[in-house]
């Protein structure tokens, strides 16, 4: 039992002139629930792909699931390590069903030469039941809407049998009611699996019911971290996004209404 | 009609060739059509002119400097590819103008008779010769087998390749490979099929292809259908109305691209779609 999931020693990463996280640290306990905000740019999205290792390192350490992220371990952490995407426009003339998609999740279990048996296909078709996608399973991906496919993307993470479950705005997409409902789902599913679990989202409302930590972050640091009743005061968010607290006030009540 | 013509061995060649190079053409055209990177047959296809061409100057075997100019291609490509950052717009179009400017400053470096030259750029299937026919069936197992044994790494990586990675598949390996698979095809289609008319014979089936289904088994299947189609109708009419095969090879192909595109099943969910948002409005 690796006690600590993920760690994270100065990162610095760097894309072109910009620099998208400037020497941030982090530790993740195993079967934590960590949601991350922050502004647009504040090097979010960048964490996580670092602890999958699709994002390159300029300096600093990162340790995930006891292992180095190295060219060596890669491919051990990815198979381990469940990544749901910002939502990105598909072609709708994409020839790949959404079973197909989610059985893209176990190839990387299933290693090369090996294809998908009756056992996988019925994994697939439970986590396709599990996110209420199940009537969609032979459609093609692309005719999915956002948020449909955004379940999609989970039942594929599900279907990987992930230790660690990477989710960068899975909320974006969805109407509110289904936001609610996805959270739910991915707390449901964190607890009844024992996973670590760090999230993106810009729902604020979603963190305290959700949430075991919170980690605001700002310009490539992370800029404060803690119980989220505590730390998403008016006071911290008016700094966190550089508005007068009024109008963060404002703005948090409406969305109470919405 | 008389078709004894078709039991002369320059013809039976000819059918052999169209059949491969039909195959394995269209299931490049398939990886590069679900890439949206339709421009990397086009680079890889004058790089491999522009290589042939310098052989032909520099008197070694014109297949040899293609296929080094297909890596060459590749090599330049890749990481533009795998970065995000291929746009056909610009460092496509440059890579490519850069080849064809190669090419014609080989041609006119090059002393003596141009036939040679320009039967690369044209092809010439008639005279196929059985050497040919050998390594491009080679050509063909390699392709046709690799797709069969790495379907699901390919299929993966085709559809997201960030995706591919994110679950532990090694996409960047086969990135590397499709482009690789793609010089070595139109390196041995080259003297057959020609540097300007290779491109069509790829994008084109796997184009029709994919207005036609939504399985991707079915693509490849379909796309290799209408290569190998394009191919025989192509040779067909050549013979029949006596004009060049190439450029009835690609009208044809032209063709079933727009037949596919009239009856295009993706088409009709739009018109569908379009039709009830009308009777809504």
């Amino acid at each position: 039992m690796v006690n600590t999931a993920i760690s994270v020693k100065d990162a610095v990463v760097s894309y072109r002139e910009d620099v998208a996280l400037r020497g941030v640290s982090l530790e993740v306990a195993s079967g934590e629930f960590v949601g991350i905000i922050g502004p647009n740019g504040a090097g979010k999205t960048t964490i996580l792909t670092i602890i999958n290792g699709l994002g390159k390192l300029h300096s600093g350490q990162v340790r995930v699931l006891g292992k180095n992220v190295t060219s060596r371990n890669i491919n051990f952490i990815r198979r381990r390590v469940g990544y749901v995407p910002q939502v990105e426009h598909i072609d709708p003339r994409m020839p790949i069903s959404v079973r197909e998609v989610v059985m893209i999740g176990r190839y990387g279990l299933l290693g090369l030469f090996r294809r998908p048996g009756k056992n996988d296909w019925k994994i697939v078709d439970e986590m396709l039941e599990l996110v209420g996608m199940d009537h969609l399973a032979r459609r093609p991906i692309g005719h999915l809407s956002g948020g449909e496919q955004q379940r999609v993307a989970i039942a594929r993470c599900l279907a990987q049998e992930p230790e660690l479950f990477l989710l960068d705005e899975p909320t974006a997409a969805l109407d509110w009611k289904a936001q609610t409902e996805i959270l739910e789902l991915v707390r449901q599913i964190h607890d009844a699996r024992k996973l670590t679990t760090l999230f993106i989202t810009h729902d604020l409302g979603a963190l305290p019911v959700t949430c075991d930590r919170v980690i605001l972050m700002k310009d490539g640091l992370i800029w404060s971290e803690g119980f989220p009743v505590k730390l998403l005061s008016d006071a911290n968010l008016s700094q966190l996004y550089d508005m007068p607290v009024s109008v963060v006030k404002k703005r948090r009540g409406e969305n109470i209404l919405v | 009609m008389d078709l004894s013509v078709f039991g002369y061995q320059f013809m039976q060649n000819a059918i052999l060739i169209s059949f491969l190079a039909g195959i394995t053409c269209a299931t490049i055209g398939v990886f590069v059509v679900l890439m949206h990177m339709p421009f990397i047959g086009v680079c890889m296809a004058h790089a491999a002119f522009a290589g042939a061409l310098l052989g032909l100057w520099l008197g070694f075997e014109p297949l040899i400097g293609a296929f080094i100019f297909c890596l060459l291609a590749a090599a330049i490509i890749g990481p533009l590819a795998d970065r995000g950052e291929l746009n056909p717009d610009t460092s496509v179009g440059i890579i490519f103008s850069l080849m064809l400017g190669l090419a014609f400053l080989f041609m006119g470096l090059m002393s003596g008779s141009k036939s040679g030259a320009l039967e690369l750029l044209w092809g010439s299937i008639l005279t196929s010769t059985r050497s040919d026919i050998i390594f491009l069936s080679v050509v063909v197992i390699i392709v046709v087998g690799l797709v069969l044994i790495f379907y699901k790494e390919i299929q993966a990586t085709l559809f997201h390749r960030e995706m591919a990675l994110s679950v532990g598949l090694p996409a960047t390996i086969i990135l590397y490979g499709i482009l690789f698979l793609t010089g070595t095809t139109i390196t041995a289609s080259l003297r057959s099929i020609g540097g300007l008319l290779i491109f069509s014979l790829i994008l084109n089936p796997a184009a029709a292809a994919y207005q036609l289904t939504y399985s991707m088994k079915r693509m490849f299947l379909l796309s290799a259908g209408f290569g190998v189609l394009s191919g025989w109708i192509g040779l067909l009419f050549s013979y029949l109305f006596n004009v060049p095969s190439g450029a009835t090879i690609v009208i044809t192909s032209s063709v079933i691209f727009m037949l596919a595109i009239v009856f295009s099943p993706k088409r009709k969910v739009k018109k569908w779609q379009g039709k009830l948002l009308s009777e809504k409005g």
